[in-house]
């Protein structure tokens, strides 16, 4: 299976992925800015997040709430999303509104400010710091993934602070914050835009020149700080948290190669061992022998600077207490380190890696967001046509030597989450 | 080249055509119906086996086996234990996927065309001879009660099953969980499962839908290598009491308990209609405009203009018998009285005068338009003919959908809300902090307030 990929650069530095095909009559349209979380200052967590609202509340020639009903009238699907090191905005349309995509797309890119108004800032605040309850607060476990990555980053680096941020600072942001990082990260030299399915190379490159070669390249980003890490924790890292829940649950992570690097793949194939399916080490040994968890996962987070984070995530079964929980979840991965992994466990993992991968790629828009994925991260989208190879060139001797350098006892972080105590 | 900056909109292009994939519909000698889309693009294939076993049929008292059952499917065989039958499924790159809702059973696996014969021989092993292994019941049965004690602290599982329990009567299917309760759970026995099994497990009440990379031919050769001597008892009619009848009475106003809850879930709803109802597509474009769509009423007002929330959302469940009408949301503790007020004035609204040809042709464009976007994938093309079977649709639904959607009127969306919204008679379910609502939910006006824990059981 062969992705078509052709690419280009604009004058002003804008990297465009174009990958023709025509098996439906669908075209999506998907930027990355390489910007997230962690390019925020200090005192302003959460605002790359904000920001990213902000970019559906208009520009100069779309008015507010425009966006996504010129999508939706279109018969499109679109969204976008905020993660540690970029943010993502994508639509997928019916192939003869693919000039609207793009025309949306520029307008925000190139001239979002005169758009932008205290009262919007305001609205979306609010709408974030409920979105902040929603997902965090109001949920069981929900600190989890601002929690699992202080425990894990230094306080000094880029993945430390919270993604989502705190009320306190979502609460500082302010119409300058929004003109400074508009005019620092959302330049077209810090973006790449990848457009896949049904429409005309030559065409497309037309409306891509047209609708974006205008804009001016931005003055360089910023660079951020050392973000390098040594490969291990040096010491088990431990937290225990208690919520509102009424069963434990432990999130074990390990440091592990960075997204992309030759290391990586043994890691990827390391977490669908342990945990991916009904197969998987954890859940047969600990759903379905010791019956001591309800539910199991391991996994990469897929960071591409400094580290990447390796998550084993375990829910216990009622009764089941949080060092029991831990003990049998730690034994499966000493296990693991001894005895090493077996072949056919590696074909088991590739086997379902490629059926999710070639399942995946039948949608335009994974499609497009793979693209860019590798655009922004590894520097180059024909990636994504290697990672199959990459996934199959592993062998259970290298994920046994990537577990025993990476899931020992140096290298582990236990969040643990145990129900509160009972109010008197 | 010179660059515009004041480019005119764009304005679309010529549409491209499309169709939804080309399927046909067989009946093996045994009674089993099969349905093949040849879906050539890729080198996978999806089986979909589509079985009359869904959770309105289980039996009165051990509500939850049919859930149960469909998840032993996967737990072993007679020849095969849970782990062996993993190792196999997985190891051709075809994770076996297994689950019941309201009207169905369904067991399901992607994998490599190359494969077929091979995942298609272990998904008819699955569904003609499951173990039942009493331990792997118990592992089961204890799985679903973690999942019942876990939901005390989990506000929109929670909202969910109490909105469910307030809005049928008392004793209807419908009005308790899918998976059943602590006591119903409790009460299914490995001999209630077999007889489960024997009795709706049959060839004649199963459809196989085969997506992808293989020709109709191919596909009923597999299919009857492996399920071709399949026997079973005839196609089991329903005997059960209509799972659907809703609860009588007065507007209610239903205060579930989460102290120091920093938001509240809500769900505003009641009964609605059956799927099968001739009036459903002009349902689904009125819920559409009031509350289905990111630019919908209900959104627009509770996010965008408000910001009381992160997202406020309707829909209408389709299943065979009437599933309910319902908004729901979370907002900010503080402003859970306005919230409500609001949801109630939107679906007021909805009823008493025509919408704007603007929206209505926000909500006919975007379905007509996303149709081509929702039939992308293998999963998503069997998911579609699978609902065919489950609904009693026509085998040309798919091809007459977008222009019914395209036909419906301003006229229509106003008969479609006065048949379905009836927002005197709405349940309001909440989920939040006890201290900080009960007094100005009792202040609201709009219906007796009771209160629960998260139990479910009354406080109040």
């Amino acid at each position: 299976m062969h992705i078509p990929i052709e690419t280009f650069e604009l004058a002003n530095g804008l990297r465009v992925t174009l990958s023709e095909d025509h098996r439906a009559p669908i075209v999506a349209v998907n930027l990355w800015y390489h910007v997230g979380s962690a390019n925020e200052r200090e005192g302003r967590t959460g605002f790359a997040h904000l920001f990213e609202h902000m970019l559906f509340q208009g520009s100069e020639h779309v008015g507010a709430n425009e966006h996504f009903e010129l999508v939706q009238r279109a018969g499109g699907t679109l969204n976008g999303s905020t993660w540690l090191e970029r943010t993502n905005y994508f639509e997928t349309v019916p192939s003869h509104h693919l000039e609207t995509a793009l025309w949306l797309e520029a307008d925000r890119m190139g001239r979002l400010l005169p758009a932008m108004t205290q009262e919007k800032l305001d609205t979306q605040r609010g709408v974030v710091q409920n979105e902040r309850r929603w997902s965090v607060d109001n949920q069981p476990y929900g600190t989890w993934w601002e929690k699992l990555p202080a425990l894990c980053f230094p306080p000094s680096h880029p993945f430390h602070h919270s993604l989502i941020g705190s009320f306190a600072d979502l609460d500082a942001a302010s119409l300058d914050d929004i003109a400074g990082f508009f005019r620092t990260f959302y330049t077209p030299d810090n973006a790449v835009l990848t457009v896949a399915g049904d429409f005309d190379a030559t065409e497309a490159r037309a409306l891509v020149d047209r609708h974006y070669g205008g804009i001016a390249r931005g003055s360089g980003r910023p660079p951020l700080p050392d973000m390098s890490l040594p490969p291990t924790f040096g010491t088990w890292l431990r937290e225990t948290v208690e919520d509102d829940v009424m069963v434990p649950r432990l999130f074990l992570a390990s440091r592990s190669p960075v997204f992309g690097s030759e290391d990586y793949y043994a890691a990827s194939v390391c977490g669908a061992v342990l945990g991916v399916k009904r197969g998987s080490r954890l859940r047969r040994a600990l759903m379905r022998d010791q019956e001591v968890a309800s539910a199991v996962s391991a996994g990469t987070w897929d960071l591409a600077k400094g580290a990447d984070l390796f998550v084993v995530d375990v829910t216990a079964r009622p009764g089941v207490t949080p060092s029991q929980l831990e003990s049998a979840t730690v034994a499966e991965i000493d296990r693991l380190m001894a005895d090493g992994v077996t072949d056919l466990e590696v074909e088991r993992a590739i086997a379902l890696l490629e059926t999710d991968f070639v399942q995946a790629m039948q949608s335009a828009g994974d499609r497009a967001d793979k693209l860019s994925m590798f655009a922004t991260l590894c520097g180059a989208p024909s990636r994504l046509n290697e990672e199959l190879e990459r996934h199959r060139r592993v062998t259970a001797a290298g994920v046994t030597a990537f577990a025993r350098e990476r899931l020992g006892a140096d290298n582990r972080a236990s969040l643990m989450y145990v129900p509160k105590p009972e109010a008197a | 080249m010179s660059h515009d900056r004041t480019v005119p909109r764009p304005v679309p292009g010529t549409p491209r055509p499309y169709h939804f994939p080309h399927f046909e519909r067989r009946v093996l000698p045994n009674g089993l119906t099969l349905v093949v889309a040849p879906v050539r693009d890729l080198p996978i294939v999806t089986l979909h086996a589509l079985v009359d076993a869904g959770a309105a049929h289980d039996p009165r008292g051990a509500e939850g086996t049919a859930m149960l059952t469909a998840a032993l499917l996967a737990e072993g065989t007679t020849s095969m234990d849970g782990a062996t039958l993993a190792d196999r499924f997985e190891g051709l790159g075809s994770a076996v996927e297994v689950g019941a809702d309201w009207d169905s059973a369904w067991v399901e696996c992607t994998g490599l065309t190359s494969r077929l014969d091979r995942f298609a021989a272990l998904l008819a092993d699955v569904l003609r001879h499951p173990a039942f292994d009493e331990r792997e019941l118990m592992r089961a049965r204890g799985e679903r009660l973690a999942e019942l004690l876990e939901q005390r602290a989990e506000p929109r599982g929670l909202a969910d099953d109490m909105f469910a329990r307030f809005a049928y009567v008392d004793g209807a299917r419908y009005g308790m969980p899918q998976g059943g309760t602590e006591r119903s759970v409790g009460g299914i026995s490995r001999d209630g499962v077999i007889a489960f099994h024997a009795a709706r497990y049959t060839p004649a009440s199963t459809t196989v839908v085969v997506v992808g990379d293989v020709g109709v031919d191919e596909a009923e050769r597999v299919v009857t290598a492996h399920l071709g001597s399949w026997q079973g008892a005839p196609r089991a009619t329903a005997t059960e009491e209509a799972p659907d009848a809703e609860a009588p009475g007065a507007r209610t106003i239903d205060l579930v308990g989460k102290p120091d809850a920093p938001q509240s879930e809500i769900r505003v709803g009641h009964v609605a209609i059956p799927r099968p109802h001739p009036d459903w597509l002009r349902v689904n474009v009125m819920n559409a405009i009031l509350g289905g769509l990111f630019s919908s009423r209900i959104n627009l007002n509770l996010r965008e203009r408000h910001a009381y929330t992160y997202g406020a959302f309707s829909s209408v469940d389709p299943r065979r018998h009437a599933g309910t009408f319902e908004v729901a949301t979370a907002v900010e503790s503080a402003v859970t009285a306005p919230a409500v007020r609001e949801i109630l004035g939107e679906i007021e609204r909805m009823t008493t005068a025509e919408v704007g040809a603007d929206e209505l042709t926000l909500a006919t464009a975007y379905l007509d338009g996303v149709f081509p976007i929702r039939y992308e994938t293998t999963t998503a093309i069997a998911g579609a003919l699978a609902n065919l079977s489950i609904f009693g649709l026509h085998d040309d639904y798919y091809d007459r959908y977008r222009s019914i959607v395209r036909g419906v009127t301003t006229a229509d969306v106003l008969a479609a809300a006065r048949l379905v919204l009836r927002p005197a008679s709405a349940r309001i379910v909440i989920v939040g902090d006890p201290k900080q609502l009960r007094p100005v939910l009792a202040g609201l006006a709009l219906g007796e307030v009771r209160e629960w824990d998260a139990q479910g059981a009354r406080v109040g």
